[in-house]
């Protein structure tokens, strides 16, 4: 976990929170490609999400700092969308679609297997670090139900049987 | 009918430009680009294209709302952010074939006289986000887009820009306000987008599944494609068959056959040893159709007299395992979830709507919950919010609540009055720790 350390690298040194050169020549990037800095914010949040795995108050004022827009306005954005993380987010995190077609395809009963086989409530982490689950509405992959995305990637036709093959896969790319 | 949107389902390397040539890909755009964009609006308005995305509005006609003498820019926007319960077609198109919805928002773009274009594509759907991008750079690196394609002294570039996970941001006006960076809070019209859209500019917001069909209308004529379907409702379209059916997946199919034949002859019917209960025409935004309703045609028109609406195409099968409080009970708490929260009817309404359904799930329900519950969502729909998200949860919820009568006479009728217990009516509900039970 790399998370915690990096909200402390950006916060420290001269007091001054700023981007490394990498990614702000992406941030420069990104701007050039829209009328606006400010509508340059959600490929930057996601370029920061990416690279800090999280989005912290430190991020969110040098995001700021540089769009030029108040912490407080990159904050109400930041909020609003939920895929944005405002606390460190374990290795590999298990959303689980809750919505209509997967509940009545076997999503209920997947979200209680989970509950059990991780020993974890939604939105709550394994002690390791290892997992996190949280209940998400439709993810557009009805036709496959139940869905369950794990970080970037979807895992359809979810049974208990094999979302636990799929544990035990990532258990083993740590 | 042989497939015209998934023709590329099962083909390998259908991502590729290579691939995508070799099929005749961008021939259409290629047409377009010796063309006049008024001749491009006057074909797509021959073929009665009507809009893919839930609305059902004809193509042609909203681009000719586009004022021709507008000084500044003007955008065309790919809405990609395909939400809707019950909903999986336009990630299926991206997924064969990427360069079909490039090349479909390059002549829409070409249409309304647009030189930069956007797709605005969910957040979940990070690997296809990828897909787009790399399908953009092939076709910029083939000369496709750029500056001065093909020599026409036309211009055009494709953004490909990112949600971050809301459905309000599939409502046109909040997936112009998510472009420019700020809360998804959908905008009061008029003024509608094709006169102030995006950057305050002149804006179309297509869908993925309209902009597919453009490259196919260009090519093969307007003709053609009218002579799919029915009149008013032309065209094939992808039907998303989700729920307690055999086969699930996207099927294209020409619009005007029954739900009958959607749901027992595309999705082979419902599980053995269940019958068909009820099912959503079109995405779960849609009022609910009881199995007597089966034969209904499913176009835009055979809906909307049916009174509810084909919508997105996402056909949401029930059979009569389902408890239509607990089916209830998980759209609402869906649009509660996904209120912008600008306006009250629907942030409160949706809200309430899932205290009194979880209430009669627990066995505390009231004799007249069912009236409350119609009361709410009277004053959430009609026009009492900016945006058609009020309806959204309104329409379904009612229309259970009056449909399958009985499912919540049952609970009621047996109902012990709830303990006095406060409980917290917050959008975020579903985070707090005990929830998913």
């Amino acid at each position: 976990m790399t998370t915690r350390a990096n909200q402390v690298e950006l916060a420290v040194a001269s007091g001054e929170v700023s981007f490394d050169a990498k990614l702000e020549k992406k941030v420069g990037e990104t701007i050039k490609r829209y009328p606006t800095a400010r509508a340059a914010l959600l490929p930057v949040l996601w370029m920061c999400q990416e690279r800090y795995g999280w989005i912290s108050h430190p991020v969110m004022a040098a995001v700021a700092q540089r769009l030029g827009e108040s912490p407080a306005y990159v904050e109400g954005v930041v909020t609003f969308y939920t895929m944005f993380r405002t606390r460190p987010p374990a290795r590999f995190v298990l959303q689980v679609c809750r919505t209509l077609s997967c509940a009545v395809c076997g999503g209920k009963e997947l979200m209680a297997h989970l509950k059990e086989r991780l020993g974890i409530d939604f939105g709550e982490q394994t002690a390791d670090g290892m997992f996190e689950l949280q209940a998400v509405e439709c993810l557009g992959a009805c036709g496959s139900a139940p869905v369950v995305q794990i970080n970037d990637d979807y895992y359809e036709h979810q049974s208990p049987e094999q979302i636990d093959a799929v544990l035990e896969n990532l258990r083993g790319k740590d | 009918m042989d497939p015209i949107l998934l023709r590329s389902r099962g083909t390998p390397d259908s991502q590729s430009i290579t691939t995508y040539l070799v099929a005749g890909g961008y021939n259409g755009w290629e047409k377009v680009l010796r063309m006049t964009p008024d001749a491009v609006i006057h074909e797509v308005t021959l073929s009665d294209l009507r809009g893919r995305g839930g609305a059902g509005f004809p193509t042609g006609k909203k681009w000719s709302f586009v004022p021709k003498d507008h000084p500044g820019p003007r955008y065309l926007v790919c809405n990609a952010d395909e939400s809707e319960p019950g909903t999986f077609k336009d990630r299926e198109i991206i997924e064969h074939d990427p360069h079909l919805v490039v090349e479909g928002v390059a002549i829409a773009a070409f249409a309304i006289r647009a030189s930069v274009a956007y797709i605005y594509i969910r957040g979940e759907f990070a690997r296809w986000a990828r897909i787009l991008d790399k399908a953009v750079a092939e076709a910029k690196k083939k000369g496709y887009l750029g500056k001065n394609i093909q020599a026409s002294g036309y211009d055009l570039e494709i953004v490909v820009h990112r949600g971050a996970g809301a459905y309000i941001c599939g409502e046109e006006t909040a997936l112009l306000e998510s472009i420019e960076g700020k809360r998804g809070f959908p905008r009061l019209k008029p003024p509608f987008p094709a006169l102030v859209g995006l950057f305050g500019m002149p804006t179309v917001v297509n869908n993925v599944e309209t902009l597919a069909c453009l490259p196919h209308i260009m090519t093969r004529g307007a003709g053609w494609f009218a002579s799919i379907g029915r009149p008013r409702n032309t065209g094939p379209k992808l039907f998303c068959i989700s729920g307690h059916v055999k086969k699930p997946g996207v099927y294209e199919l020409p619009l005007g056959l029954s739900f009958r034949d959607l749901i027992f002859d595309a999705g082979g019917g419902v599980r053995d040893g269940h019958t068909l209960k009820a099912f959503f025409p079109g995405g779960s935004s849609a009022p609910i159709m009881t199995a007597s309703q089966v034969d209904v045609r499913a176009d835009f028109d055979a809906c909307a007299e049916a009174g509810t609406m084909l919508g997105s195409g996402g056909v949401i099968v029930l059979d009569d395992s389902v408890d239509m409080v607990e089916a209830a009970t998980n759209i609402a708490h869906f649009y509660a979830h996904e209120s912008c929260g600008q306006c009250t009817p629907c942030r409160e309404g949706a809200d309430w709507c899932v205290d009194i359904l979880e209430r009669i799930l627990d066995g505390h329900g009231r004799a007249d919950d069912p009236e409350l519950l119609q009361r709410i969502c009277t004053y959430a729909s009609n026009g009492m919010t900016i945006c058609p998200l009020g309806d959204a949860f309104a329409l379904p919820i009612s229309s259970m609540v009056k449909k399958f009568p009985d499912d919540f006479q049952r609970r009621i009728a047996t109902a012990t009055p709830r303990p006095q217990k406060k409980k917290p009516v917050l959008p975020w509900a579903g985070h707090l720790p005990g929830f998913g039970r």
